[in-house]
């Protein structure tokens, strides 16, 4: 016996014990928006818009749907005015530095998100870390990761392992939702030596 | 740089993985910083890919993959030296050694950062010169401090 | 060096030790905790032991160097036993005096006594000084009778005893003592500690972890600093009873690399714990084994968070993890893992020597016991403080604190850190309590308690601690990174009078965002500075934005020094003291501040001889133009230098 019954959206889905609320609901068709989701890949919990409001034991709360595990009796809404406000200032957040992303433009315009809510400060990166977890997990190469953190944190490619990687590779480039403009850009300059 | 050395204060935490920060922490204090071969080592003997070693050292704030100067002056930020006027205590310091919160002068004498507290917060505003700690500091105190550094 | 096999074995041994100590035999005891020691504790201490030395008394003397007492602002203390007679700022120069008078002729040296600031009644005993009085230092007063690195001392003040008992009472019991004791985190999470040892001690899972939390981050907070330097061996006996109660035979102690005495005190400590048969395997002979790494830091407050000291005792960078499996059923390594904060686990050997019922007669119905607080900032009587929960702020503040210093008033008491509220005159009435912070919009966090006085901008306060969470964030989640970084701009933009209409909005909606969607508590409770300073100090933001003026005359865009030329006597001190030369005059030339020139840094206005007070701050206004170079020369010749 394993199947969890559980509701999302008013309606009845059974999943798998081990399941996450992002699996349950995409069985049963029911679409939750995700930036930093990939089926080959971890679950990450950072971009934070899959969030959904959870009811357990008459309370309520926030969670990332793509990580928080499935639970006998959860009663779950993926729309709800506090979750298309977060979702849309979130868009907007990122908006500001990448404006032109091809990934975020249906998103924003479902959501109705202002790019010009915050003043912009080009980076292109939204930090949804694909390329970084898909060299990590996927080729195992570690070619590209994070450096330092908060406000400053940033993608950078390895010099020493991006030359020998990632001419024949390029793998991530397409994973990139801002069209892989950062991932070209910082391997250039890693090839020319200016980052370290 | 001695490899020697390197391998040896890996070989002191059980060339483990997961003693990697204590490894660089070592590393840092014996250099006064992490040269990119020493992390190439360290890569290659813990088995650990190198962009972990280097988010690592650009994580955490006690790492440095630029040579630091002879003196390092830390001036701590925390609440109770910021209420007690430590941007003044800053600005002061700046003024007179030239550099920037991060940067090292040209003659390698002075390394400046800051620090989000360093727990001696009765001493407020405190700064901490090569791990010598001096409290009760005010603008005009520094320039008498900082003289007896060469 | 004995190995104690049995907690018959461990009376006996602390019987022998006791029956060669005499509490009569004059005992000195020098504070050598981190802030006396920069105060210069180090040259008495070598002092002491030189007059001793030189006086013939090395056999008659004892000499202790202990940790932290808690008064720090007035170190070096000396407190001289059995007596109690309390010395502080004690310098070098002091020590002959208090060997040859105090020690030898058992007279008091006036001078360095307490001196009450209303009455000027000196005060010679520590129990007597009301900093010390109003306290109840149930977990902090070892400190002072005890050296750090003798383990002998420990013992003789009952050490081990807790364990010892333990071990005799069986896992089951000390979870349940733990339990009905209400011990709630002191970290700042306050959870129940009983209840997250169950948790643990249930899993059924061969490897268990227990972790202490000495990353003390909140930047004003350093009482888990004085703890550990003072009393490592509280800890390591309260964290053994822990692994003992749960079943995990491994124990990580994570230590900022910014407390190097804290580091090596906790070291020699497990050290002999282990040659004692304290700790190590066959603890006490029970066939217990249990050991302990410490772990130190590499500069990020976000490793604080537990779930992210835990990544970093994995030795990755410390991103946090989302809590939705908590962490005392899969945390370390996938483990079930007991996380406290150090002054949670140095208030377990009191409980279980004492037991539970005797515990609860302190603090309030949800809130018992005792805390340590950091009394720092604008207060008269800086330092670590322990009150039993339920004390009113204003008992702390004014009865222990000595109140605001320089005739100031006060105006805001902050608690909880990053994650905590200022809190306004109108509620200096709360009593400090878990559910009584959280409730009054702050929380108690750690326990730092930041003074603040009219001087103190509290939009300044809001972009401060915005500006220290923008650089500890791990940086990961949009909501953190992304929110934390527009509302610093924000709030830069105010305190630079670039405010404008619809930015209090704005901060209201971003911290809506941050505090609901973040993944852990470090972005979840950023904006709660900010929420706190615009719920009880909403006419400063106010006044910012719409008359470009700060209130408190702080922020630097938005003041101006200004001479009177009312008051100048032409002194000359504020021109020589100039950082930038921008004051022009000379003797009986009435002083005028280039405005140009100036960089704000205040020295004029602090040098400014307190009898003339003729620099001023303006905020709001325009700064009225210098007068005329035929006026500025004072008449006459002047009486008043």
């Amino acid at each position: 016996m394993s199947g969890i019954l559980l509701q999302i959206d008013g309606r009845q889905v059974e999943a798998e014990e081990g399941m996450t609320l992002l699996e349950a609901a995409r069985k049963e068709g029911i679409h939750i928006p995700t930036l930093c989701h990939h089926d080959k890949l971890e679950p990450y919990g950072a971009c934070r818009i899959c969030i959904v409001e959870v009811e357990d034991r008459g309370r309520t709360k926030l969670v990332v749907s793509c990580v928080y595990p499935v639970e006998e009796g959860l009663i779950v809404r993926t729309r709800s005015e506090k979750i298309d406000r977060i979702r849309k200032m979130i868009l907007e957040l990122l908006l500001a530095h990448a404006p032109d992303a091809f990934g975020l433009q249906d998103l924003a315009r479902e959501y109705g998100a202002d790019r010009n809510r915050f003043e912009k400060e080009a980076s292109f990166c939204i930090h949804c870390g694909l390329c970084v977890r898909y060299c990590a997990e996927v080729k195992k190469k570690h070619a590209v990761g994070f450096v330092d953190r908060g406000i400053r944190r940033e993608i950078c490619f390895v010099p020493e392992v991006a030359a020998k990687e990632c001419w024949d590779c390029k793998e991530c480039f397409p994973l990139c939702p801002t069209e892989a403009l950062q991932a070209a850009f910082v391997l250039v300059e890693a090839f020319t030596g200016k980052k370290t | 740089m001695d490899t020697e050395k390197i391998d040896r204060i890996i070989g002191k935490h059980d060339s483990e993985a997961s003693s990697l920060i204590q490894v660089l922490l070592e590393i840092q204090s014996e250099y006064h910083w992490l040269p990119k071969e020493a992390l190439e080592r360290v890569s290659e003997r813990l088995q650990v890919p190198l962009a972990r070693i280097m988010h690592i050292a650009t994580f955490y704030k006690a790492f440095s993959l630029v040579p630091k100067g002879r003196h390092e002056i830390h001036i701590c930020m925390g609440t109770a030296c910021h209420v007690r006027g430590a941007p003044r205590v800053l600005d002061a310091v700046q003024d007179l050694t030239g550099i920037k919160p991060g940067e090292t002068d040209l003659d390698l004498k002075f390394s400046l950062e800051t620090v989000n507290c360093l727990g001696c917060c009765a001493l407020g505003p405190v700064v901490e010169i090569d791990g010598k700690t001096h409290g009760k500091m005010s603008p005009s105190d520094t320039a008498e401090v900082l003289k007896n550094y060469d | 060096m004995p190995r104690i096999n049995s907690p018959a074995e461990l009376e006996a041994f602390r019987e022998g030790l006791l029956s060669q100590r005499d509490p009569n035999k004059p005992c000195i005891t020098l504070c050598s905790g981190s802030a006396c020691h920069a105060s210069g504790s180090a040259e008495v201490g070598a002092r002491i032991e030189e007059e001793v030395r030189k006086q013939g008394l090395s056999d008659e003397v004892i000499i202790r160097k202990t940790g932290c007492h808690g008064f720090c602002e007035r170190g070096p203390i000396v407190v001289i036993h059995p007596e109690g007679i309390c010395y502080f700022q004690v310098k070098a120069e002091d020590v002959p005096d208090i060997i040859s008078r105090t020690i030898k002729e058992k007279q008091i040296v006036d001078r360095l006594l307490y001196e009450d600031p209303d009455t000027s009644e000196k005060i010679i005993y520590e129990s007597e000084i009301p900093f010390y009085k109003n306290q109840e230092r149930l977990v902090f007063g070892s400190n002072g009778n005890i050296d750090p690195k003798s383990i002998d001392d420990y013992l003789a003040i009952g050490g081990y005893a807790a364990l010892a008992r333990a071990l005799e009472w069986g896992p089951e019991k000390v979870v349940e003592e733990i339990k009905k004791s209400n011990l709630r985190g002191r970290g700042g999470g306050g959870f129940p500690a009983g209840r997250k040892w169950e948790g643990s001690r249930n899993a059924p899972e061969e490897i268990k972890y227990v972790i202490v939390n000495a990353d003390e981050g909140d930047p004003g907070a350093y009482m888990d600093r004085s703890l550990l330097e003072g009393n490592p061996h509280a800890i390591l006996e309260g964290l053994t009873i822990g692994a003992w109660a749960i079943g995990s035979h491994e124990g990580y102690i994570y230590v900022r690399q910014e407390y190097p005495l804290a580091v090596e005190n906790i070291t020699i400590a497990i050290e002999k714990a282990e040659e004692y048969g304290l700790l190590g395997k066959n603890i006490l002979g029970s066939g217990f084994d249990f050991t302990v790494k410490v772990h130190r830091g590499a500069g990020a407050f976000v490793c604080g968070e537990s779930t992210a000291l835990m990544t970093a005792l994995e030795g990755r960078a410390g991103e946090p993890r989302p809590k939705y499996i908590r962490s005392n059923i899969k945390g370390l390594w996938g483990k079930p893992s007991v996380l406290n904060n150090v002054e949670t686990w140095a208030n377990v050997p009191l409980i279980i020597n004492k037991g539970a019922d005797w515990f609860t007669q302190f603090g309030t119905e949800r809130s018992k016991g005792t805390k340590i607080f950091s009394l720092v900032g604008k207060i008269t009587n800086t330092g670590l403080v322990e009150v039993p929960m339920g004390m009113t702020l204003r008992d702390i503040i004014y009865k222990i604190g000595g109140g605001i210093p320089g005739g100031k008033r006060f105006k805001a008491v902050q608690t909880g850190g990053p994650s905590g509220g200022c809190l306004p005159e109108e509620l200096l009435d709360l009593q400090v309590g878990f559910d009584e912070l959280t409730q009054a919009g702050s929380m108690m966090g750690s326990g730092g308690m930041i003074v603040m006085d009219e001087d103190t901008c509290m939009v300044d306060v809001a972009r401060y601690f915005l500006d220290f969470l923008t650089d500890e964030s791990c940086g990961k989640c949009v909501p953190c990174r992304e929110g934390m970084r527009q509302m610093l701009k924000i709030l830069t933009n105010i305190t630079q009078g670039k405010g404008k209409e619809g930015d209090i909005q704005l901060l209201e909606e971003l911290a809506e965002v941050t505090s609901e969607a973040s993944l852990c508590a470090l972005g979840k409770s950023a904006p709660n500075p900010l929420l706190s300073t615009l719920r009880h100090f909403r006419e400063e933001y106010e006044a910012h934005i719409k008359e470009k003026r700060c209130p408190a005359l702080s922020c630097k865009e938005l003041i101006a020094y200004y001479i009177d030329p009312e008051k100048c006597k032409a002194c000359m001190i504020c021109l020589r003291k100039c950082p930038a030369d921008a004051i022009e005059g000379g003797k009986k030339l009435i002083h005028v501040i280039d405005q140009e020139k100036c960089t704000k840094c205040g020295t004029c206005f602090e040098s400014c001889p307190p009898r003339f007070s003729a620099v001023r701050k303006i905020s709001g206004e325009p700064v009225p133009p210098p007068i005329p170079e035929e006026q500025r020369t004072i008449a006459g010749k002047s009486k008043e230098k």
